[in-house]
């Protein structure tokens, strides 16, 4: 990136990784404190965010901590300060913060975090796959999904005006596919300082700001007479966040021109479709060029990718596959010993699909785990099993390993 | 077909294993009647702090099924026996959770029995305890208050004589005879049997009619609902000073207004305010700034904050300027440089009065030694 297009007037092109474009949004953000302790796939943005403080293209307190959890505790408390952070880990670097991670919703902190999707050790590996991130899934941390390295720049902005919401108030954590996301280079449009400023407000706190002139104190002991109120906020916050991000989308979409149409889940040839695929990530571009060749042939695939877990899109999903025949959930991640021995994804779905009438055959493909490539052949061979399910009316299997030896 | 529960209030830490020897005494003695039952501490009170008012239960039932009922409860509502082995409690009690002021009777059932263990009388007892819209029964086993700690354990027999006492005044929860047994059971101590016999024996009990009592309203509050509830676990500070009207020159430090430290208390400074220099060291040095500083420059401990520590009895380098008293001599809450500013003559002659029987201040451990003069006086009675 060159200073002439840091300083830019209008919207300029760069061929950056996911981890890079990541690192833009920090930048035109103008974020406060960045916490840093490296971990692959999520320490490229580390990188990226140090080279523009180095060159001083961002003014921010860059603490590198002595491990994930002091990382994600400083910014917690920054946060409640007023401060506008930034964090991220992968992996088991995400669950050796948990304790801070896990505190950070009950407290109600806007701290955006990126999570380069990892395989949990053991074995040690670097590949991808999304039960680092799931582990929040129930705990007040909102969880988009992003596809491209555009999508997180983007994402990222969204995350931080929808988190220091008021009525929102929770921490987002930036799901970003390891390797495929993290460290491919794309185009990237970026956008000027001034069209960012007109769209993330100040984060401001307020009352709840910790702060000498506003004498507070947090996080207190309480018996069972007060938790039970406490978790019923929390679980307001996220209800709100499901208008708070349409609102932001809709925003969004009117300054910078993207990111128009559902915010929730992005549909793929499903209008007629009598079998869908769903998913969330990177394997959402398999996914779309598989669906384009069987429609050639005239199967009628679909794709529908899921870009926010949390808030969950119930209502958009029972709509878009209440539609279809057969649905069939990859899980690029496992939940073992669960209903139907299927995903995390998958059983979140099946569960919201529960209350439509007439509901899709349900099934599960538990596919590109540990970074393994999921291929056009995988995704083939998904919906040719979906197809026939929609075919025969019968489920014959509930859950598929797919891509595997063996 | 029948359950029955008996709760024991205690003063966190110091009381502790009193009180869990008498609800396992309970359920012990009850199996030999073929009982079951369970014991267990109020979880809210866990882990205690010292002298907060805590409770642990016993519950015995005929059945498995009948005791499944209590097996989940936190605080069982409706006691046969509520025994209290402070009497200073008989003012009420609020958990470190701070519930507001529970009065002491409030659980126990409609011809239950109150059961303290005091050297006070039913009648100056009765004057503390909070009215009750139904009828029980105030028994009282006669003895020292017993206070120990966490690692050591006065054995005094306080444990085997509130037993016997229970069999007593609620034979429906169980028997001495089954008490007997599971003392010697439990102990393997025959003159532990003896003590409760005997207090089987000697426990009064006195009817106490509906509405007789302490007329005072136990202090209350309510509890918010989640949607008024400041979110984020955030606590608005406690404003640095109150206004108070007609307090110039004065000062009085905000403070929290449902947190009050009515029934930590044991004992509570008296201030002669007759004799008082001003020098500000109790002020100063009281942990809790219990201390309102006056418009004429006294320093009045406020009853809403104090936890009757005595470190301002302490340190006040002024003989007989501020004495700790025992909670039991006051019925009331009042400001004390507010009554004496109304009559210093007839204030001066009750603090003369209040501060005169100085050992009975206290109950507790206050010198090596205490335990066996208490014991020689009490064999002596």
């Amino acid at each position: 990136m060159t200073a002439q297009t840091l300083t830019a007037q209008r919207e300029q092109e760069a061929l950056i990784s996911g981890c890079e474009a990541i690192a833009h949004a920090c930048r035109l953000a103008d974020v406060d404190v960045i916490t840093a302790y490296p971990i692959r796939p999520y320490d490229t943005v580390m990188q990226a965010v140090a080279k523009m403080i180095a060159n001083g293209e961002l003014d921010a307190e860059y603490i590198v901590a002595e491990g994930e959890h002091s990382q994600f505790e400083v910014v917690k408390h920054a946060s409640a300060t007023g401060a506008r952070v930034f964090t991220g880990s992968s992996g088991v670097g995400w669950f050796f913060a948990m304790e801070a991670i896990v505190v950070t919703a009950g407290l109600r902190l806007p701290v955006v975090a990126m999570v380069g999707n990892r395989a949990l050790d053991d074995p040690g590996a670097f590949g991808v796959e999304h039960n680092d991130a799931l582990a929040v899934r129930d705990l007040g941390w909102m969880l988009p999904w992003i596809e491209t390295a555009q999508e997180a720049l983007d994402t990222a902005l969204i995350a931080w005006k929808v988190a220091e919401n008021p009525r929102v108030f929770l921490p987002c954590g930036l799901g970003m596919d390891g390797a495929i996301l993290t460290h491919s280079q794309a185009i990237v449009k970026i956008p000027t300082k001034d069209q960012v400023d007109r769209f993330l407000p100040k984060y401001d706190r307020g009352r709840l700001r910790l702060h000498p002139d506003n004498p507070v104190t947090i996080a207190p002991q309480v018996n069972e007479d007060w938790l039970m109120e406490i978790r019923r906020q929390t679980d307001q916050g996220m209800r709100n966040a499901r208008e708070v991000i349409q609102d932001a989308y809709r925003e969004f979409h009117q300054i910078f021109g993207r990111q128009g149409g559902n915010p929730f889940v992005e549909e793929y040839m499903t209008e007629d479709a009598d079998v869908l695929l769903v998913g969330q990530g990177t394997l959402a571009m398999p996914a779309k060029v598989t669906v384009r060749k069987l429609r050639q042939q005239g199967k009628k695939v679909g794709f529908v990718r899921l870009k926010w877990l949390r808030p969950f899109p119930t209502e958009e999903i029972q709509q878009v596959l209440g539609r279809a025949k057969a649905v069939g959930v990859i899980d690029r991640d496992y939940s073992f010993g669960s209903p139907s021995y299927g995903g995390v994804l998958f059983n979140d779905i099946r569960s919201a699909m529960y209350p439509v009438k007439s509901h899709p055959h349900m099934q599960c493909f538990i596919c590109g785990l540990g970074g393994r490539e999921v291929t056009i052949d995988s995704v083939t061979e998904m919906s040719e099993i979906l197809l026939k399910t929609a075919q025969t009316g019968r489920v014959d299997q509930e859950t598929y390993w797919i891509g595997i030896r063996g | 077909m029948a359950t029955a529960s008996v709760e024991v209030v205690y003063r966190g830490i110091f009381q502790r294993h009193l009180a869990q020897r008498v609800v396992r005494g309970i359920v012990l003695a009850a199996r030999k009647e073929g009982k079951i039952g369970i014991s267990f501490g109020r979880y809210s009170d866990s882990p205690e702090r010292n002298g907060i008012p805590a409770k642990q239960f016993a519950v015995v039932a005929d059945t498995e099924e009948e005791l499944q009922a209590y097996i989940s409860k936190y605080e069982p509502t409706n006691n046969d026996v509520t025994v209290v082995v402070d009497d200073t409690l008989a003012k009420g009690l609020e958990s470190w959770a701070w519930y507001g002021l529970q009065p002491i009777n409030k659980l126990t059932q409609a011809g239950g029995t109150v059961l303290f263990t005091t050297m006070q009388s039913a009648g100056e007892l009765i004057t503390h305890i909070h009215q009750k819209d139904q009828p029980y029964n105030l028994a009282i086993v006669k003895g020292t208050t017993h206070f120990s700690g966490l690692w050591v354990y006065k054995d005094d027999h306080t444990d085997v004589r509130v037993l016997g006492a229970i069999a007593k005044v609620a034979p429906h929860v169980v028997s001495l005879k089954s008490i007997e047994q599971a003392i010697r059971e439990e102990w393997a101590d025959e003159l532990k049997a003896a003590s409760a016999r005997k207090s089987y024996e000697r426990v009064t009990s006195t009817p106490v009619p509906a509405g007789k009592g302490n007329a005072e309203t136990p202090f209350a509050f309510e509890m918010p609902k989640w949607q008024d509830m400041e979110i984020g676990l955030v606590i608005p500070a406690i404003p640095v000073k109150e206004e108070v009207e007609g307090w110039e020159g004065g000062f009085r430090p905000g403070r929290n207004p449902t947190f009050k430290k009515f029934t930590t208390r044991t004992m509570r400074p008296v201030v002669d305010f007759d004799v008082c220099t001003k020098c500000t060291i109790c002020w100063l040095q009281c942990p809790d700034s219990c201390f309102d500083v006056t418009p004429d420059g006294f320093y009045d401990a406020n009853m809403e904050a104090c936890c009757g520590c005595g470190v301002c009895e302490a340190v006040c380098p002024v003989e007989h300027c501020i004495t700790m008293v025992n909670e039991q001599a006051f019925t009331d809450n009042k400001s004390q440089w507010e009554t004496w500013k109304a009559d210093e003559a007839g204030y001066k002659q009750w603090v003369g009065k209040t501060i005169a029987n100085l050992p009975e201040r206290s109950h507790g451990f206050r010198f090596v030694g205490q335990y066996q003069q208490e014991l020689a006086a009490a064999k002596e009675a």
